[in-house]
């Protein structure tokens, strides 16, 4: 009898311990599924989804309080990666929420720019360049396109324009044949 | 190690293709007219487009550099022949999508006149490798075979790798194209100049020329030429004609019996592989000085009366092609730039041929049947029977009809060299490779989306982090100043003191001040006896006014 419950205690012990080394050694900092459903989000911080960002959003996706479609520059690509990763079914986008547009990015125009700096601190990923009174200028490779800028310049002076087609960016189009959709044979 | 085989092999699946090249073979290799205006793309390579250094009204002439290569993988682009840059802008030119891109345009003088490149080396199979990489690299040699990718990148192994075997491809399995087998019959000097200079470049310890063997004339040729060099270093091998054996690794497997790794490179295997159009290429520019201004294109098809090989200068437009060739006849039906198989349709003949164009077919369209509606797959597997990398084909094409992008890469959709043998035996008619092209450029576009967002991600991080720590560093600030006004706000008791003492300092300067002598001090009695006097007459005169 003793035995049994010296050895169950030593047993009980032992794992304890190895357990609690186990927890502080091997902890993970963070949640790694914000991470993986960040990962995913477009990342152009334009706060149409409600929250201050793409990681705040991955979080509230995380933690099950916001939805997978909330998020427009994403489009429906965006939420079926999203359905996949969370095994959930994939849903319609938000209208609510604003609808999927191209690719755009922001254009100052310089002409009328007075040098505010206003725009500069809405950017969410630092794509604009100027000082207080200088003329400011977009970076347009960094530029993700979230608007963000607009609505504090106080002359009007920011336009929003489609990325311009070339053929670096062209793709081959999905082929146009006349086959009658298969789908009842797909695997 | 990589051996040579006695016997070439045959390559896993391909078709026997009608080879159709007499046509073109007929008459022999001449230089197309110069055209009046030349439309030059500045990208017709893989990489980088090049940057104009030159302006409108700019003079310029034939060889010389008018825009230069920004980066590694880029090529610079020369003058095809003299006269005036008369624009530099958006022209239509030779890309599946059938956009504009930025063309260098020059309106001919008809003189020709050349500029020393300064390529040309005396010494060159003494010289440095780096050397005649450089050149090669000035000279803006770009693989002539159809992709158009930097040469002197490929002749650059890198300092630790040792170059088994040169494979020079002259395999040229495409039906109609016959411009590397008209180069080799009538320039077999300049193909064999160019080998040397390549296998000096590379150090290679093998040399082999992929043929094949249906073009006897074009091996009689290169072999008389290397007797009479007498150069026995180099060997001709005769290839089984299959399409597509002129790819680069089908030609490798056929010669060596070795597989180039899946999305690896013929390096991996010790092996480099290049055009015979880009060994003649180097030849001339490092032997004569001309850099890549002009290439040798196969302008054939029933479409156009007299089919030919033409030495054509880089941006004359298409419409001389044909105009040099007798014009078209009544039954061309579509113009294609490149073959049959790998080729695309061209929407307008006012394209300029480039770097990369090795053949204009004005087909018919017996030549080139309208294609027929694709009806459902029956899952009869000819195309894997046909497919040379050893493919699913089906597999590929269910995945990217459903764009199903993850598993699509699971069955190796970046080994397809598109040859379009599954779509060519497809009982159904589906276009096969176009789903493939679709499917790849889809990718690409999604794998350089994930980048963009991955740095915008980056720069928001790092930007939060920046305000973050221009707060703390405000917060320092603030309390750094408040502790330099804490002494003036100190105890009540010491200020007053402070004061006290202050008042005390003032008055007793100011007794020390009222203690000095004056003007009315000492006086005489003389003096006191005057102002009394003077005060008392004040006293009456103010009394009575």
């Amino acid at each position: 009898m003793l035995t049994a419950m010296l050895a169950i205690g030593t047993l009980a012990a032992l794992f304890g311990l190895l357990l609690g080394f186990s927890a502080i050694r091997f902890k993970v900092e963070g949640d790694p599924i914000v991470d993986q459903v960040d990962s995913l989000l477009p990342q152009t911080q334009c706060g149409q989804c409600g929250y201050a960002g793409c990681r705040p959003y991955a979080e509230a996706i995380a933690s099950g309080e916001a939805d997978i479609n909330q998020c427009p520059p994403g489009g429906e690509a965006g939420i079926q990666a999203l359905s996949e990763l969370l095994g959930v079914d994939p849903m319609p986008l938000n209208a609510e929420y604003g609808k999927h547009t191209e690719k755009q990015v922001a254009v100052i125009d310089e002409q009328v720019c007075i040098g505010c700096t206003l725009c500069i601190q809405a950017c969410p990923v630092d794509a604009i360049l100027g000082a207080a009174k200088q003329m400011h200028t977009v970076i347009e490779s960094e530029c993700t396109g979230c608007d963000l800028c607009l609505p504090p310049c106080p002359v009007d002076c920011i336009e929003m324009v489609p990325l311009k087609k070339s053929i670096s960016r062209w793709k081959w189009p999905y082929p146009q044949d006349t086959e009658r959709p298969v789908t009842e044979t797909t695997e | 190690m990589v051996t040579l085989l006695e016997q070439p092999r045959r390559i896993p699946g391909g078709l026997h293709l009608d080879a159709n090249k007499a046509q073109s073979l007929q008459q022999p290799l001449r230089a197309c007219s110069i055209p009046e205006q030349l439309y030059i793309p500045l990208s017709q390579h893989i990489g980088e487009a090049a940057e104009p250094l030159l302006e409108v009204g700019d003079e310029v002439l034939k060889g010389q550099l008018v825009a230069r290569s920004p980066v590694y993988i880029s090529a610079p682009i020369h003058a095809s022949s003299s006269g005036k840059i008369v624009a530099i802008g958006d022209y239509p030119v030779p890309h599946p999508s059938g956009m504009q891109a930025t063309c260098i345009v020059i309106a001919t003088d008809g003189k020709d006149q050349p500029v020393d490149t300064g390529l040309k080396m005396d010494t060159v199979f003494d010289a440095d490798p780096a050397e005649i990489r450089q050149r090669v690299r000035d000279a803006g040699i770009v693989g002539l075979g159809g992709a158009g990718f930097p040469a002197s990148v490929k002749l650059n192994p890198g300092p630790e790798r040792e170059i088994e075997l040169l494979v020079i491809n002259a395999a040229e399995c495409e039906p109609y194209i016959s411009c590397d087998e008209a180069l080799m019959c009538h320039r077999p000097q300049d193909i064999i100049d160019g080998v040397r200079i390549m296998r000096h470049a590379l150090n290679a310890r093998q040399v082999v020329i992929g043929v094949e063997n249906n073009m006897p004339q074009a091996i009689e040729s290169l072999q008389r030429c290397l007797e009479e060099l007498s150069e026995d270093a180099i060997r001709i091998t005769p290839v089984p004609v299959i399409y597509p054996a002129g790819g680069e690794k089908q030609l490798i497997y056929a010669l060596t019996g070795e597989e180039v790794p899946s999305q690896g490179l013929p390096l991996d295997l010790g092996i480099v592989c290049h055009n015979v159009g880009t060994a003649a290429a180097i030849a001339r520019a490092l032997l004569q000085g001309e850099p890549l201004i002009s290439r040798v294109v196969t302008v054939t098809g029933e479409g156009v009366r007299q089919p030919a090989n033409l030495e054509v200068r880089i941006g004359t437009p298409v419409a001389e092609l044909i105009e040099e060739c007798g014009g078209y006849t009544d039954e061309v039906a579509r113009l294609l730039m490149g073959g049959p198989m790998m080729g695309f349709s061209l929407a307008s003949d006012a394209v300029p041929a480039i770097k990369t164009t090795n053949c204009i077919l004005a087909a018919s369209y017996r030549e080139t049947p309208q294609a027929t509606a694709a009806s459902a797959c029956i899952r009869c597997g000819d195309c894997v029977d046909v497919c040379p990398a050893g493919l699913l084909p089906q597999q590929l094409y269910w995945y990217a009809r459903a764009r199903n992008f993850d598993n699509i890469q699971d069955y190796n959709l970046f080994d397809c060299i598109e040859c379009g043998c599954c779509a060519q035996v497809c009982p159904s008619h589906i276009p096969l490779v176009q789903y493939y092209r679709f499917a790849k450029t889809e990718i690409w576009s999604l794998d350089s989306e994930r980048q963009f967002s991955d740095m915008a991600r980056q720069r928001h991080e790092f930007r939060i982090e920046r305000l973050e720590q221009e707060k703390i560093a405000l917060e320092e600030r603030r309390a750094r100043a408040r502790k330099a006004l804490k002494p003036k706000v100190g105890d009540a008791t010491a200020k007053q003191a402070e004061i006290a003492a202050a008042l005390q300092r003032v008055k007793a300067k100011k007794e020390a001040q009222s203690a000095g002598p004056r003007n009315t001090g000492n006086l005489t009695e003389e003096q006191q006896a005057k102002i009394a006097e003077v005060d008392r007459r004040r006293a009456s005169t103010s009394g009575q006014p």
